[in-house]
């Protein structure tokens, strides 16, 4: 049944279809506006979800789109799926009021932009509230499309087209390799529906799809996150409008990887795989992204290879997480606090982040650049956007008083407690984890102090600015503001997130622990003098002083590889693609005939001459044979010995000629087989072909009279004699075989009887099977017509007669 | 130089008499004895190329004003007609049937549906070829 949920869940693409309309006919009020009550009332509406799936709890509906195929609308809210609707809602609503005062109702094309994010928000909510793969693996490929369109909206500069084609190609190539292990994964159990996937997860264990079906949802998971070493097209992206930059490329589409990891946790989380994978594949990104941060000068490359990071790490604990599906309860179990983290992390991310990257898109609006070289001293002039980038960027460092400092205490908390896990093989490269997880913590704070500092103290050079700064409108700031504030409330109350939000999202993540009893989470500020404690001391100690002597080292970074090492691969590898299949195409598309004719020739001998010997079909049956008569014997002589002049002789007029005496040769072996009726035809038949090659002879040009001869080829021989030896061993083979007695003793039987002739050829041909006769002679019309209009129709030519 | 054919055009008039008559037979008896549409038609066309060969074609289209491009469709809707034909009397497509009839002067003679299919044929082999051969003719 459709039902209320299903209509919130694409209402956003309802409206894509009112968008248009609203923009030409109420040009007077900025579309936005409109835009704005979707998300709001969806947001509202999906908040009326949070008693439902308190503890383990969770709402089914389900409509029927092919039951035929098990393919069904199953919309399915649990925690982690409500957790993400509401940061899709939310952030939408902040996002599209933001982009109200950012987009300029006269100059921009707004219907375009919000037809494509609401496209992008129905396709979004419909990937984290599915239940069927096919579903969510449909709203996936829209956000890659709907993604692609806004990254591309100022589509006359060309580095948008090249990012936004780059986001295409790659998160395309992952999300087919999605839709190929979700097919693996129900060809194993069965259903397409996760919450049966998930029932059945035994049976896929032991299935030898198990790994092919990990690694490749692992692939789309990874392309669609920009995780290391597919992270190259997020940079790329910043040429996108900022509200789209702080709507999909930081707090939702990234994190639709993020989502999958999480959902199919149950189902891989056994495998020490997938442990590896994504906790080394996170920290990985996490370490590389906070590195090539700090290279940058724009303050939105900043802020991407940031999100890069972000993501990197929120991984990297739900692959720690893992671990805790190894114990049976959750009593003592010390690793779900990694999977309570991870989904801290990623609420707390996405404020924050949000918040950035808006105050990003106010220092670009209001100084018309965001290159670090040139901001600076904007505090006295921008206060209120400094407030902003202070919190959210301090946030982001992991300092106190806000939610980052918490996420990164139980991310130090986790990586920490990893080092005790026994299984995986943790005990000999297990301590590199908090190492790489320290040093990188440190990299994000030092560029999250440039990204404050360089952008807001200093001294103001105003010339090197294109406009005059100064405080952005307050509708500009409203968004990000109410964004900090959430940063501030999450971080003196994280506690008010854990009963609605943090532990329905973890039970989803582990439903076999959930049944067991509450998680227990507590998030607070002071839990005495732990490990982590000191870890985040040394993080602001060491990350302070490598920020004070930034100028004398970030030399080093120039015999550090940089991003352009991987984008150089993608772009060779494209140029490689290109060039190899130009490469290819001209070698073997010739355009010349006679190369095809090797190709068809060689490809049929080969095939066939297989699958005869191959399939052990050859075999020479004498038994049916009848003796050859001196008559037959003269006329085969005739025959090879008019093939021969025509295959050696270097005159056409002699080719045509012993073609003629091959005709008529052939028609005489029909007299010999008592076939009259063929031999008539043949005879005329020939008479008219001869004629008309002589035709044609006549009217050659004379220069080809130069090449007259024919040229030796040592392959065309070759193919020729395998051609023929391959047609005459069949020829053996099939005369040899005869499997069923042959129809012909009907028609003798029947031509008088039922069709009152005597000659029983022209009875099949007339009668028994006339149909064929029709459709002959209707060939015979078309070709003679077409002769005709060959010769009479010249349109082009230029010759006018 | 000038030079005159008088033999063979006088030959011609007798020998494609013969020919067509040949066809004829041949046509009429394609149900018997060895023959047919097919090559009823092909003959006729070669009594007809010989006509062309010994006198020019302006001279043949006078004596035989025929557009062998309509002969084409008529003689394909002839061989469609006998197929959608059989429909009248609810049998399959292209049922063919034959009977034996008394005529007045000819006595009893053996008629079959299979005669207009075989017409259909014949027009068509001698609409086409004749269009082949006179479009190359004719071609300059």
């Amino acid at each position: 049944m459709f039902t209320i949920l299903h209509l919130a869940i694409i209402a956003p693409f309802l409206a894509a279809v009112l968008v248009p309309l609203l923009y030409k006919f109420i040009p007077r009020i900025h579309t936005g506006w409109f835009v704005l009550i979707v998300p709001i009332v969806l947001f509202s509406y999906f908040l009326t979800y949070l008693p439902d799936v308190s503890g383990t709890g969770s709402v089914i509906k389900t409509f029927e789109w092919i039951p035929s195929l098990g393919i069904n609308y199953v919309a399915y809210v649990d925690g982690l799926g409500l957790l993400f609707a509401l940061l899709i809602t939310g952030i939408g609503a902040l996002v599209v009021l933001y982009s109200i005062y950012y987009l300029n109702k006269h100059k921009e094309q707004l219907n375009n932009f919000y037809t494509y994010l609401m496209l992008f928000m129905g396709a979004m909510l419909g990937l984290t509230l599915s239940d069927n793969l096919i579903v969510l693996y449909t709203f996936w490929e829209i956000t890659s499309i709907s993604s692609f369109l806004l990254i591309s909206y100022w589509y006359t500069k060309e580095k948008s087209r090249y990012g936004a084609l780059k986001s295409l190609l790659i998160t395309f190539i992952g999300g087919f390799a999605l839709l190929v292990g979700f097919v693996l994964i129900a060809s194993v159990t069965g259903t397409y529906s996760i919450r049966g996937i998930l029932d059945a997860s035994d049976q896929l264990a032991a299935s030898p799809l198990f790994l092919p079906a990990m690694l490749l949802i692992l692939l789309g998971a990874f392309t669609k996150s920009a995780q290391f070493p597919f992270h190259i097209w997020l940079p790329d992206a910043m040429e996108a409008p900022t509200p789209v930059s702080a709507y999909l490329h930081s707090a939702t589409m990234v994190k639709a990887g993020i989502y999958l990891v999480a959902r199919l946790t149950p189902l891989f989380a056994v495998s020490a795989y997938w442990f590896w994978l994504v906790t080394g594949f996170g920290l990985l990104t996490l370490i590389w992204g906070s590195l090539s941060a700090i290279r940058q000068t724009d303050l939105k490359g900043i802020l991407a290879y940031s999100t890069v990071s972000q993501l990197g790490m929120i991984l990297s604990m739900l692959g720690a997480g893992a671990a805790a599906l190894h114990y049976d309860s959750v009593d003592n179990n010390a690793y779900t606090v990694a999977v309570a983290a991870a989904i801290f992390h990623l609420i707390n991310h996405a404020t924050y982040k949000g918040s950035l990257f808006m105050m990003a898109g106010i220092i670009d609006h209001e100084t018309g650049t965001r290159d670090i070289r040139r901001l600076g001293g904007l505090m006295t002039l921008m206060p209120i956007s400094f407030t902003i980038a202070v919190i959210g960027g301090f946030s982001m460092a992991g300092l106190p008083p806000f939610n980052g400092f918490l996420s990164k205490e139980m991310f130090f908390m986790s990586m920490v407690e990893i080092t005790h896990f026994s299984q995986y093989g943790m005990g000999s490269i297990g301590l590199l984890l908090p190492i790489v997880a320290w040093t990188a913590s440190i990299f994000t704070f030092v560029y999250c102090m440039i990204l404050v500092f360089r952008t807001f103290t200093g001294k103001l050079q105003e010339e090197k600015l294109p406009a005059k700064p100064h405080e952005a409108p307050f509708g500009m700031l409203l968004a990000p503001l109410i964004l900090v504030a959430l940063v501030v409330v999450f971080g003196f109350f994280p506690n008010t997130l854990v009963p609605a939000i943090i532990e329905p999202a973890m039970a989803s993540i582990m439903p076999e622990l959930a049944q067991t009893g509450s998680f227990g989470v507590d998030i607070y500020f002071w839990h005495g003098f732990s490990p982590e404690l000191f870890m985040t001391i040394g993080v602001v100690l060491l990350g302070t002083i490598i920020f004070l002597v930034l100028q004398k080292w970030s030399s080093i970074y120039a015999v550090f590889p940089d991003n352009r090492l991987f984008n150089q691969t993608y772009n060779r590898f494209l140029e490689g693609i290109e060039r190899t299949s130009y490469t290819v195409i001209s070698w073997h598309m010739t355009g010349l005939v006679r190369d095809y004719f090797i190709y068809i020739f060689s490809f049929t001998v080969v095939l066939l001459l297989f699958s005869l010997f191959g399939t052990g079909a050859f075999a020479i049956d004498t038994a049916n044979m009848v003796p050859v008569t001196p008559y037959e014997a003269v006329l085969s002589l005739v025959l090879v010995g008019s093939s021969l002049i025509l295959m050696f002789t270097r005159s056409r007029l002699k080719a045509v000629i012993s073609l003629g005496v091959l005709g008529y040769t052939v028609a005489l072996f029909f007299v010999l087989f008592r076939a009259p009726d063929l031999a008539l035809t043949q005879l005329t038949i020939e008479t008219v072909s001869v004629t008309l090659f002589l035709l044609c002879f006549y009217h050659f040009p004379q220069i080809f009279d130069a090449l007259k001869e024919t040229k030796f080829h040592a392959a065309n021989l070759v193919i020729s004699v395998a051609v023929g030896l391959t047609v005459t061993l069949i020829g053996l083979s099939a005369s040899g075989t005869r499997l069923f007695p042959a129809i012909s003793d009907y028609f003798l039987e029947n031509s008088y009887k039922e069709a009152g002739g005597n000659n029983v050829v022209n009875v099949i041909l007339v009668d028994f099977r006339g149909f064929d006769t029709l459709l002959e002679i209707l060939v015979l019309g078309i070709a003679s017509l077409g002769v005709y209009s060959l010769i009479k129709l010249r349109l082009a030519g230029g010759e006018n007669k | 130089m000038k030079y005159n054919d008088v033999i063979l055009q006088t030959v011609t008039k007798f020998i494609s008499f013969l020919i067509f008559l040949f066809a004829i037979y041949i046509f009429f008896n394609g149900h018997q004895e060895p023959g047919g549409g097919f090559i009823g038609g092909l003959m006729t066309s070669a009594a007809l190329v010989l006509l062309l060969l010994a006198f020019d074609m302006e001279t043949v289209r006078r004596a035989m004003p025929i557009d062998y491009k309509t002969m084409i469709a008529i003689g394909l809707v002839f061989g469609v007609g006998t197929g959608v034909g059989s429909f009248f009397f609810s049998t399959p497509f292209l049922s063919q049937t034959f009977g034996y009839f008394h005529f007045p002067v000819l006595g009893e003679l053996e008629l079959t549906t299979t005669l207009a299919f075989d017409l259909g044929v014949y027009l068509t082999v001698v609409g086409a070829t004749m269009t082949i051969i006179q479009t190359i003719g004719e071609d300059k």
